[in-house]
């Protein structure tokens, strides 16, 4: 994975099936990014539902989070309708995978992003990284605790 | 083989999820308060899995008697479960009458019944002060309560519905009836 103190790679990818999001506009705010294998997925699923419930506690810490996964934006529309998400889904759709690996989180075997989190500061630096093994949802404590880490400074 | 790799080397590393806050006397408890076995339970009473594990729990507490005490706290998953946060304000309201055991297990034992309107007629079912339920049960403290319990589960580890801790450490491992039991006892002094 990318090291911490490092600039997160610049990326723009579809969110809606007709609204772009880019890192640059999140400037100014803490960025959690979600690399998820996929949409529908049982423990993925619970991985954002649980992200889904804790915007408030994000929010109070001027955070935004992002899942990104290849799958299309017609399928995280679905998706995260079903699912009542309130935060944006990113498809790493075409060429498929490709923030995933500029981010060194691609499972080139699976063709999915594995399952990794990375949480950004306000100017756009990464200040802590986690890969989770893909089989287990890594809940949010590393999360939380990593914003916290980077108020205290 | 690579997974199974993986995973223990994970696990290795990883530090142990721990309870944060621990017990205290904000908390809903049963059994002795100096079990030697402590269980909590992170829970959202419209959650299927935790239906499910309601019964198991109340027999493991019925097996174990004195050496278990066992913690509810809420976890609520609102926007998939939208009756979760008023079922867990209710509880919380039916403790300020010393039933908050009751009202959790009445919400647990007729779950596919559960909307905002059935909470009501629960607490008439317990023989609660209703004018004082229905006015307990819009307070703010009351939904404090219930965001604090998610937040500081959130900060233990809590990944999804329902999550166990055991003497303070999260307990991943499988939580039938059996296995959860053996695993306890081996606990229990």
């Amino acid at each position: 994975m990318l090291a911490t103190g490092t600039k997160a790679p610049e990326f723009s990818l579809a969110a809606t099936p007709d609204q772009k999001i880019a890192l640059s506009q999140l400037n100014g705010k803490k960025v959690i990014l979600a690399f998820y294998p996929a949409d529908w997925s049982p423990v993925c699923s619970d991985q954002m539902a649980l992200y889904n419930e804790m915007l408030k506690i994000f929010h109070k810490h001027n955070a935004e989070v992002i899942g990104i996964s290849v799958d299309s934006k017609w399928c995280h529309l679905a998706f995260s309708q079903d699912r009542k998400l309130h935060f944006p889904l990113l498809a790493d759709f075409e060429p498929k995978g490709e923030i995933a690996k500029l981010y060194e989180v691609y499972d080139d075997e699976l063709g999915e992003c594995k399952r990794a989190l990375y949480v950004i500061d306000e100017k756009g630096i990464i200040r802590w990284s986690y890969l989770s093994p893909v089989g287990i949802n890594p809940g949010a404590d590393g999360i939380l605790d990593a914003l916290e880490e980077m108020e205290k400074k | 083989m690579e997974y199974w790799m993986h995973w223990k080397k994970w696990k290795k590393n990883k530090i142990m999820s721990k309870l944060k806050p621990a017990v205290n006397s904000k908390d809903h408890a049963q059994g002795a308060a100096n079990a030697s076995v402590e269980l909590v339970e992170y829970g959202d009473y419209q959650c299927p899995h935790c239906g499910r594990a309601y019964p198991i729990i109340k027999s493991i507490q019925e097996k174990m008697g004195g050496d278990l005490k066992f913690v509810f706290r809420n976890f609520p998953l609102a926007q998939i479960h939208p009756h979760a946060v008023k079922a867990a304000i209710a509880a919380e309201a039916a403790a300020l009458q010393d039933k908050f055991w009751e009202m959790h297990d009445y919400i647990f034992e007729h779950q596919s019944r559960l909307n905002e309107a059935s909470l009501i007629n629960y607490a008439g079912h317990l023989q609660l002060n209703i004018e004082q339920f229905e006015s307990d049960f819009s307070k703010e403290e009351l939904a404090q309560k219930v965001d604090d319990d998610f937040e500081s589960g959130v900060r233990s580890g809590v990944n999804g519905t329902p999550s166990f801790f055991i003497n303070g450490e999260k307990y991943n491992g499988s939580w039938e009836e059996a296995d959860f039991l053996a695993h306890l006892q081996t606990l229990a002094q």
